[in-house]
């Protein structure tokens, strides 16, 4: 069956990924891109819709183009400025669904890429979270409760629009060769921070198998919620030592205070309490359904820093494309086009 | 059991490297790409060998721990061990954990107030141990998905922090979730009574107020940190430990029931603590001296 998909965050690494990964699947009749800046990444067929932050014309494309699928990248997870992420993950999401639940709606299916950050990192929690384990106490950083509102909108939305399928992926920390987050920039850097006296287990997820499970949800048209996790745990001072990285210890107590040593390092609050107390994820869900991944936790730092390594010694290869409307629109719309610009 | 055989065993097993069993279903695919072997609950085998080679002269010359019924503890499959607690800061835990994986070849999960792992350095070294935090979703991933012994004491806190004068009576066993759990695994309970535990270090009185200012669940003043000063926070005295098995209790329930009749559990739990107190007595009757056994 053909399929109509959106991609949100076009702009954005996952957006950029995961269209470059539905153009190669020809069920994907038709492939839009909605983002705030001009994508990063060149595409060979989708097109390339500019919106504001919020999305707030996002009403009007789904009506117009049709889409059966909306695949929404665009729930930030890390660094951004309180008040965009509030923009985005909070107003985005509710204009994405108010657009998908309009009456006479053409959307048959949201996924929607979340992260483990929702279950939040105290020391109260159990082990292993399951997709149904509650927080152990209320969210205390703003990315957190910004993703458990936009999460908490979806879960209204797929309560009142029960034909609709609705697919949630918790990620869990990525690693891999392209992505850059606080936890990749603190391993690519010879000293990285740590809590003294606190050596917490964290758990991977390759980038490789985020695009691979965005996509089996989406081809597949699997509703529900899941963890997505490399299998197996690695405590903070193993993560270190396989990228190289020597952990210089914070104190325990208030690290953040410790403004001048602290800022040496990428260390958002989130990150903190992570170095503290770690979360690991149940993922048999998600394999249940017939994923499989490609990665272990292990196998995903592995992954990261044989790339790092690559590009201390070859420097990191210039982006050769620069997003050009026109030009773009020509290739995809104009009568003289004849063959791919590529080949 | 004698002595000899003890410390026969022990030169034979103590820095023994206990296979860790890994669900059925899942082979590593980590091999070659750890450094660590720091499991998912955190422990590391290779520690609690380091550490079990460090304590074997407490267990064995110190304490002269002597085990009755060992075998009633199962070779394979999930089991959750309920001894009595007791000792300012307990002696019985690690007593318990060194004796079955060194007799058994199992490793052993204790379960803990979380407030362990708040702690800097110690909650880390906690976990490399094999302490694990007291949550019901814990235990029961250990005890049914993984088959593991889990060690549990009901009684918390309150067991070790009440006076010498309370001496081996046992305390309330919390709100008998230890055995919820046991009935939701679809596991036996194995209760252990444990000697020797109070002499080693009584408690002559407590400071909750200092406790409260600390943040700690209790703060003891023991005899020993009254003899010993400031040494007597870590070094016991040389109780001999006694250590008896009792029979693997079985409930007649369906596992993985959402809940379980409250007054069963209660039942079973308040049973479970008269037969630890019944044989705590029943051990010191026969006990001739704390010192000498």
């Amino acid at each position: 069956m053909a399929h109509r998909v959106l991609v949100t965050g076009a702009d954005t690494f996952w957006g950029g990924r995961m269209i470059q990964a539905l153009e190669s699947d020809p069920s994907m009749d038709v492939i839009l891109g909605m983002g705030a800046h001009a994508p990063s990444v060149p595409f060979e067929r989708a097109e390339f819709v500019q919106a504001d932050q919020n999305y707030s014309i996002l009403h009007r494309i789904v009506r117009a183009t049709q889409v059966d699928i909306i695949l929404h990248t665009f729930l930030v997870t890390d660094g951004l400025s309180q008040r965009a992420l509030h923009e985005t993950n909070v107003i985005g999401t509710m204009n994405l669904l108010a657009a998908a639940g309009a009456s006479g709606s053409s959307v048959r299916h949201i996924v929607v890429k979340s992260s483990t950050l929702v279950y939040g990192s105290s020391a109260r929690d159990p082990s292993t979270f399951e997709e149904n384990t509650p927080r152990s106490g209320p969210a205390t950083h703003r990315i957190e409760r910004a993703l458990l509102e936009a999460e908490g909108m979806v879960r209204d939305f797929s309560e009142d629009n029960p034909s609709t399928l609705v697919t949630v992926l918790r990620f869990a920390n990525v690693l891999g060769p392209h992505l850059t987050t606080a936890i990749s920039r603190n391993l690519s850097r010879p000293i990285g921070p740590s809590i003294f006296g606190f050596d917490p287990l964290l758990q991977f997820v390759a980038e490789g198998d985020v695009v691979r499970a965005l996509l089996h949800v989406t081809r597949g048209g699997v509703p529900g919620l899941y963890n997505v996790a490399g299998a197996g745990r690695l405590p903070w001072s193993e993560v270190a030592a396989i990228c190289g990285t020597r952990l210089v210890p914070l104190s325990p107590y208030s690290p953040l205070k410790l403004r001048p040593l602290a800022r040496l390092f990428d260390l958002p609050p989130e990150l903190v309490d992570l170095l503290r107390y770690g979360r690991g994820v149940d993922t048999r869900r998600l394999t249940a359904t017939g994923f499989e991944y490609e990665a272990t936790s292990a196998g995903a730092v592995h992954a990261f820093i044989r790339a790092v390594r690559l590009r201390r010694s070859v420097g990191r290869a210039p982006s050769s494309y620069t997003y050009e409307h026109d030009v773009e629109q020509f290739f995809r719309h104009s009568p003289s086009v004849v063959g791919s610009p590529d080949r | 059991m004698t002595d000899g055989h003890t410390v026969a065993t022990a030169t034979k097993r103590s820095t023994a490297v206990v296979p860790i069993r890994i669900p059925p279903d899942s082979p590593d695919p980590d091999v070659g790409t750890r450094l660590s072997d720091v499991d998912e609950w955190g422990r590391s085998e290779r520690f609690r060998a380091l550490t079990r080679t460090l304590y074997e002269p407490v267990y064995s010359r110190w304490f002269r721990v002597e085990w009755e019924g060992l075998e009633k503890i199962p070779a394979v499959g999930g089991a959750l061990l309920v001894p009595n607690h007791a000792g300012a800061i307990p002696s019985d835990a690690p007593v318990i954990m060194h004796g079955i994986e060194k007799e058994l070849g199992r490793p052993v999960y204790g379960l803990a107030d979380y407030f362990f792992r708040t702690v800097p350095v110690v909650g880390t070294l906690w976990a490399r141990g094999g302490g694990v935090s007291a949550r019901p979703a814990n235990a029961y991933r250990l005890l049914k998905e993984q088959g593991q012994l889990v060690l549990d004491f009901p009684e918390g806190t309150k067991g070790p922090s009440k006076s010498f004068t309370d001496r081996y009576q046992l305390r309330r066993f919390g709100r008998g979730g230890f055995v919820e759990i046991a009935m939701r695994a679809g596991v036996p309970v194995i209760p252990v009574a444990v000697i020797g535990s109070e002499e080693a270090m009584p408690v002559v009185f407590r400071l909750p107020t200092l406790a409260r200012a600390l943040g700690i669940p209790y703060f003891p003043v023991t005899a020993n940190l009254l003899a010993l000063g400031p040494l007597g926070i870590v070094v016991p005295f040389p109780a001999k430990f006694k250590l008896r098995v009792l029979d693997p209790i079985h409930f007649d329930v369906p596992p993985d029931q959402e809940r379980y009749s409250k007054s069963r559990v209660m039942e079973e739990a308040e049973r479970i603590r008269g037969l630890i107190q019944e044989s705590v007595y029943d051990m010191l009757r026969d006990r001739r001296s704390v010192w000498f056994g």
